[in-house]
């Protein structure tokens, strides 16, 4: 496939990144010096140019493009840049925005602003976010297959009741498969054997109630509704509320804005919306933040929310989530203290290089920035796993691919050593990013 | 980042291309029985690659190159390339006279075959003293360095792909990248077939010039064996008498193939997409077509008017139109682009003549061809630069870009060429004077013309020089120290020196 992406941003260079490996893929920039230095780091054909110019896109071969990402950091240019090469080619258009705004309109009508898909960002953000406070204790949260497979991905810290347990020992429970083990820079296929070190990431798939029975096992102390604080009546801090009331949560979001906390009382009737400076402890402590089991720090500044967040913390809150929008930070902030950073460009990236995948997954997840993916596989006669128990067609794969779990007409159904995989399956597999093409070519 | 450059991975990969230096061993080999001559000697030197090859990939099993390793691989691999290319004739001179039984001949001669340079150190080249298998041995490493090892490594095996992009920098000629197509493996292939297609069509036409009578010496092997050097503007032949062994039809067939293995191979990419208006719009390709033309002229008219003494030997007799005529175009093709070629001894030809094919061997070819030298492209750059810095001391409030075909050509990549193009100087300079230094040392009668030949002739890839190394000379009386000082600028000319330079600077190996 070859694919065009107008610009070299964060999220631009994540997924050419991303797809580079499999595909043919074009980037163009404005900034000429950005577009060299990932020429040298990815294997792509850089342009120098304007993505909104018919000529740029022209260099580009537009015209035998199958699919157009524009990720600059500019809604209206990504949305010109797709209405402009839709006079011109049939490729298939993907633009990022950040405001919600542009996505309602284009909600409205079959291909506004000749768009095909379009991400929100700090909608995203949101979502994966909500995804993320459903759970206590997790790191990343996908669904697959509708809802009925999920993943998830979670820190054991000292205190958890599975540290120094081996899997066999934790894996007690009926629809969960044990996909993985992230241990510093390694990815560790569990067998029964494998250690749970505290510091460790697992990685789970299975039903969402086994998930979210062993959520509750890691972090036991957790029970009936958490107590969220949102730090941040932004986008992103709008909707998460918005996200967490539909829920049937309270949230509280604090808001410094008079004018803007005035407008989010009104849009969120579930939502207590407090007017005040977040990082005041005489503010946090009046509002009891002790008892808060999770707080969200989503403001416009990374250094703020950094602050929030550990603030939060360090006056009792249980768990920190903040919002980063340097994707270079995830990694500090979860190292000092933050629970869970929320990179918006990371998930956009991911979110944009699900679409674009060559074999039939229709849902993908990605680990860690790149070092595996969870996918969503509906099988085809082609697949080596059809009509073969996995014992035998295990030996045909390579070793870091684990079979998480298989529905069938809307059932799950449990993959053990003699399951018979059928057509038509939906099979949510772990794979670590070096099998990756030699797992998918085969599934 | 590594702390420090990485060099076990550098060297591993280097393990992997001289293991495949093996594969293009069989094509001697092939030859040697065909022949049944010299047939041990190609197992051997098979025998010494790979083991050679396979001890250094231990080095490390998976090399992911950065971009300083990357570099460093580069350098090592052309000079892996060029010391276990030399094999073959230090095994085939043992016992024999011949000279390249000593192995700085045998390393001078790779070298100057890898780099397409063209210089020999053979005493006497000829198919009764050396096999037809190492003669073509000799030839093929012209065409092998000519689109470049590295390159053709990128087309062929994945893990080098990886950094392709930087790798294939490092060994093109040209200041800059040019993707054809958003795989960087895909791009070189392209640029292989290119050259591999015209190379296929060349000997062909020499093929069939012979069959149809009308190039008597030029049989199925000599064609091939001039294939092997010509699009690489490598300038080896089998011949002592070079292409003056051929008979006119020969040379006027030479000429446009040597003018093409002068352009930029990218170009022909536009070519092949119809995009004729695009390619004849291309600022370089104008600018080294009208070198060669003025020049081509000019010579013309010093060998019609008879300026140029008339030679023994394929000599242009005065007033002789279509020999002066193609004397004339065919040296300019020759030494402009780096071939070196001959098909009269021009080292006979008078300080006039001589003085303007020396200018002629300071142009170069196309950025992206295989020429070498400094290239048109930045001579293009630096004279209208410095045009720039003429025309702001009148106005010193102008703003006024450097354009090249209406691309502006960016401030940092004037700056690098204006330091590539004084450093090319600079070690001609230096070299020139080491040369003088070293004969005076042994005794060797030189002239200054002779040294300065020297110097540009192995730091600009193309061969012959003037005098005694002239087109039918060769480089042999040379003390050993300067033929290993040309067998350095040979290395450093084909690898546009920044590569080789910057491993001699502390920055390079630490933080």
């Amino acid at each position: 496939m070859y694919v065009v992406i107008v610009g070299a941003g964060e999220v631009g260079t994540a997924i050419a990144e991303s797809l580079a490996e499999t595909h043919n893929v074009a980037v163009i920039d404005i900034d000429g010096n950005r577009v060299e230095a990932l020429m040298y780091d990815t294997d792509i054909l850089g342009i120098e140019g304007d993505g909104t110019d018919l000529d740029t896109l022209e260099e580009a071969d537009i015209e035998d493009a199958d699919i157009l990402i524009a990720s600059t950091d500019d809604d209206e240019t990504n949305i010109v840049t797709c209405s402009t090469a839709m006079t011109v080619t049939d490729a298939f258009t993907i633009s990022r925005v950040k405001s919600a705004k542009f996505l309602r309109t284009w909600q409205q009508s079959e291909r506004a602003f000749g768009i095909d898909h379009m991400v929100a960002t700090n909608l995203l953000a949101a979502e994966t976010i909500a995804r993320i406070v459903g759970l206590p204790a997790a790191q990343d949260v996908e669904m697959f297959v509708d809802g009925l497979v999920q993943m998830a991905e979670f820190e054991i810290s000292e205190s958890s009741p599975v540290a120094n347990l081996t899997v066999e020992e934790a894996d007690r429970y009926e629809s969960l498969t044990f996909a993985a083990v992230l241990r510093e820079d390694a990815v560790i296929i569990p067998r029964g054997e494998t250690v749970l070190e505290p510091g460790d990431d697992v990685i789970v798939i299975g039903s969402p109630d086994s998930i979210h029975t062993f959520a509750h096992e890691l972090e036991p102390d957790t029970d009936g509704t958490p107590n969220i604080l949102v730090v941040g009546g932004g986008d992103i801090g709008y909707h998460t509320a918005r996200l967490l009331q539909e829920r049937g949560l309270k949230p509280r979001l604090v808001e410094q804005d008079h004018d803007r906390a005035r407008e989010l009382a009104e849009a969120l009737s579930g939502t207590t919306v407090l007017e005040s400076d977040a990082t005041d402890r005489e503010f946090l402590e009046r509002e009891h933040i002790d008892d808060v089991d999770i707080v969200i720090a989503a403001l416009d500044n990374d250094e703020k929310n950094l602050l929030v967040g550990l603030l939060a913390k360090r006056l009792g809150a249980e768990r920190a989530v903040a919002v980063v929008d340097s994707g270079g930070y995830v990694d500090l902030f979860e190292e000092v203290g933050i629970d869970v950073a929320v990179n918006p460009r990371e998930a956009t990236a991911e979110e944009i290089t699900r679409f674009t995948r060559e074999y039939q997954a229709e849902n993908v997840a990605i680990i860690e920035s790149d070092r595996a993916e969870v996918l969503e596989i509906e099988i085809t006669e082609e697949s080596v796993l059809v009509d073969r128990p996995i014992r035998e067609s295990v030996a045909d794969l390579p070793d870091g691919v684990v079979i998480g779990s298989i529905a069938r007409n809307g059932t799950l159904v449990i993959p053990r050593g003699d399951t018979v995989v059928e057509r038509g399956d939906h099979v949510v597999v772990f794979v670590e990013i070096d099998s990756l093409e030699e797992a998918s070519s085969k599934l | 980042m590594a702390v420090r450059v990485n060099w076990r991975q550098s060297v591993a990969f280097t393990g992997t291309v001289v293991k495949y230096l093996a594969v293009a061993m069989l094509v001697p080999l092939a030859i040697g029985l065909l022949y049944g001559e010299d047939v041990v000697v190609f197992l051997f030197s098979i025998g010494i690659a790979v083991v050679i090859g396979l001890a250094l990939e231990r080095l490390d099993d998976d090399p992911q190159l950065g971009a300083r390793e990357a570099l460093l691989f580069v350098a090592l691999a052309w000079g892996a390339v060029a010391l276990v290319g030399a094999v073959p004739y230090v095994i085939a001179g043992y016992g024999t006279e011949s000279t390249l039984r000593y192995p700085v001949n045998a390393l001078f001669e790779s070298m100057s075959g890898f780099t397409t340079t063209g210089a020999t150190v053979l005493g006497a080249i000829s198919l009764e003293r050396h096999s037809h298998a190492l003669l073509m041995w000799r030839q093929l490493t012209q065409w092998l360095g000519g689109m470049g090892i590295i390159v053709l490594m990128v087309a062929i095996l994945p893990e080098a792909a990886v950094n392709g992009a930087q790798l294939i920098e490092s060994e093109a000629p040209g200041p800059e990248l040019q993707k054809l197509t958003p795989k960087i493996a895909e791009t070189a292939r392209l640029l292989w077939l290119f050259y591999l297609g015209f190379t296929a069509l060349y000997v062909a036409i020499l093929i069939g010039l012979h069959y149809a009578g009308m190039a008597p010496n030029m049989d199925v092997y000599n064609a091939v064996a001039h294939g092997f050097t010509t699009l690489p503007t490598g300038g080896f032949s089998p011949q002592a008498d070079s292409i003056a062994a051929f008979s006119p039809a020969v040379q006027w067939v030479v000429i446009p193939f040597m003018l093409i293995a002068g352009m930029n191979f990218a170009l022909f990419y536009l070519l092949v997409q119809d995009d004729y208006v695009e390619f004849l719009r291309d600022r370089e390709l104008q600018a080294y077509l009208g070198a060669n033309a003025g020049m081509i002229v000019i010579l013309w008219g010093f060998l019609f008017t008879g300026s140029a003494p008339p030679l023994e030997l394929g000599g242009v007799t005065e007033g002789a139109l279509e020999n002066s005529l193609r004397q004339a175009t065919f040296q300019v093709a020759s030494l402009l682009n780096s071939t070196g070629y001959a098909t009269s001894d021009f080292a006979q030809w008078g300080t006039t003549a001589q003085g303007l094919l020396l200018f002629a061997m300071f142009i170069g070819g196309s950025a992206g061809s295989t020429g070498g030298g400094v290239k048109v492209v930045r001579w293009l750059v630096v004279i209208k630069a410095i045009r720039r810095q003429l025309f702001t001391t009148a106005h010193p409030n102008a703003i006024k870009p450097v354009r090249l075909g209406g691309h502006v050509v960016d401030e940092e990549v004037i700056r690098a060429i204006y330091g590539f193009t004084l450093l090319y100087l600079l070690t001609f300079g230096v070299a020139t004077v080491l040369i003088l230094l070293d004969a005076g040392r042994v005794g060797l009668e030189m002239t200054t013309l002779e040294a300065v030949s020297a110097s540009l002739a192995t730091l600009g890839n193309i061969g012959p020089g003037f005098g005694f190394l002239g087109p039918f000379g060769s480089y042999l009386d040379f003390p050993a120290t300067s033929k290993l000082l040309m067998v350095f600028l040979m290395w450093i000319g084909r690898l546009e020196i920044i590569p080789v330079f910057v491993m001699f600077t502390g920055a390079f190996w630490n933080e």
